[in-house]
């Protein structure tokens, strides 16, 4: 119950604003229960392929190999995979949590990390298309040469305060789990 | 409709060539997903919650209201600090931008916006946390941030 309770208090704090602004203005609380059924209807078609695509990738994809193409000994050529994978047209950001997430685990640098979610965010190709009809070709191009020269300035950063204070809390939590599913798969094979 | 057609066929393709190689790592990849997705479920839901929040209450006749009124530097920071907190999706976004543009909001202004919200990801931070952790999410958003008033400012003096 505490568990359950923790893990669904943010869900529950919003509720609570829905219901305050329901009451305070109530067509804001019906607009934005709208964009939330309609953001809701596109992520469940859109987020349990991903996921299970994320276990393909866990299951099937070395170690090893993740750590040699986006580790931190990868350098130019990694940024290079990163920013390639980021531009695919694949949707929206909240697809590519749960991807770098796997890609983390299995021992790719922070530097390509933040290459690949500001690459997916910001320099997706069938967005630059939109964004030249609207904004003009020069601002395109001035963005996205400006963008990508702080993305990478930005993972550098990123790797180097991370390498320096790394997050311990979060880091404990991965290890935690690795362990119980080692644990978990050893059982079986007994 | 293209972003679901291509997971989808990716999935498919992945799918049936874990299938054909071993039936007991595809198994394992649905547990995976299972446990994942159930995992990140609650922070789903509420980036779906803020999501709706800032788009029910911060609509693109807002969003216009607040940029396109005044020019110079306060413009540019609440276009930056906008950018930040909304999540607009680019075909809605680009056509706001651009009419922004053309009713006279600066160029410094109309960038700022538009980086900080491909960079700045506020609404989606509670998923950020769960699959990266809070001190990568909270650098990368906050140097995104500087990085999209930087670029505003460049792009400001050169067009």
């Amino acid at each position: 119950m505490k568990a359950f309770f923790k893990q669904f208090f943010g869900v529950l704090v919003l509720l609570a604003v829905y219901l305050v602004l329901a009451i305070v203005r109530m067509d804001w609380a019906v607009q934005s229960s709208q964009v939330t059924w309609d953001y809701l209807k596109e992520m469940v078609l859109i987020l349990p392929p991903v996921f299970l695509l994320m276990g393909l990738i866990e299951a099937w994809i070395p170690k090893n190999k993740i750590q040699k193409w986006l580790g931190s000994g990868s350098g130019l050529k990694g940024i290079a995979i990163s920013f390639a994978l980021g531009t695919l047209p694949t949707g929206p950001l909240y697809v590519a949590f749960p991807m770098a997430g796997a890609l983390v685990r299995k021992g790719a640098s922070h530097t390509n990390m933040v290459v690949f979610l500001g690459a997916w965010a910001a320099l997706k190709i069938p967005q630059l298309m939109v964004e030249i009809k609207f904004l003009g070709i020069a601002f395109t191009l001035l963005r996205f040469v400006l963008t990508l020269a702080a993305l990478i300035l930005m993972g550098l950063l990123v790797e180097g305060v991370l390498h320096r204070f790394p997050d311990k809390q979060w880091l404990e939590k991965g290890e935690e789990q690795a362990e119980q599913s080692m644990m978990k798969t050893r059982k079986r094979e007994v | 409709m293209v972003t679901v057609l291509t997971i989808y066929g990716l999935l498919a393709v992945g799918l049936v060539v874990s299938l054909v190689k071993s039936k007991e790592k595809t198994m394992k990849a649905f547990m995976i997903a299972r446990k994942s997705f159930f995992k990140t479920a609650p922070s789903i839901l509420v980036v779906l919650g803020i999501v709706g929040l800032t788009l029910g209450i911060l609509t693109p006749e807002t969003i216009s209201k607040l940029v396109g009124a005044e020019a110079g530097i306060m413009a540019t920071l609440i276009a930056a600090l906008l950018g930040a907190i909304t999540l607009i999706p680019s075909l809605v976004a680009f056509p706001l931008a651009g009419s922004l543009l053309r009713s006279g909001a600066t160029v410094m202004t109309i960038s700022a916006f538009v980086t900080s919200l491909v960079m700045v990801g506020f609404v989606t931070a509670p998923m950020e946390i769960k699959e990266l952790g809070k001190k990568f999410t909270l650098l990368r958003n906050a140097l995104g941030l500087l990085a999209a008033l930087l670029i505003a400012f460049v792009m400001g003096v050169l067009l």
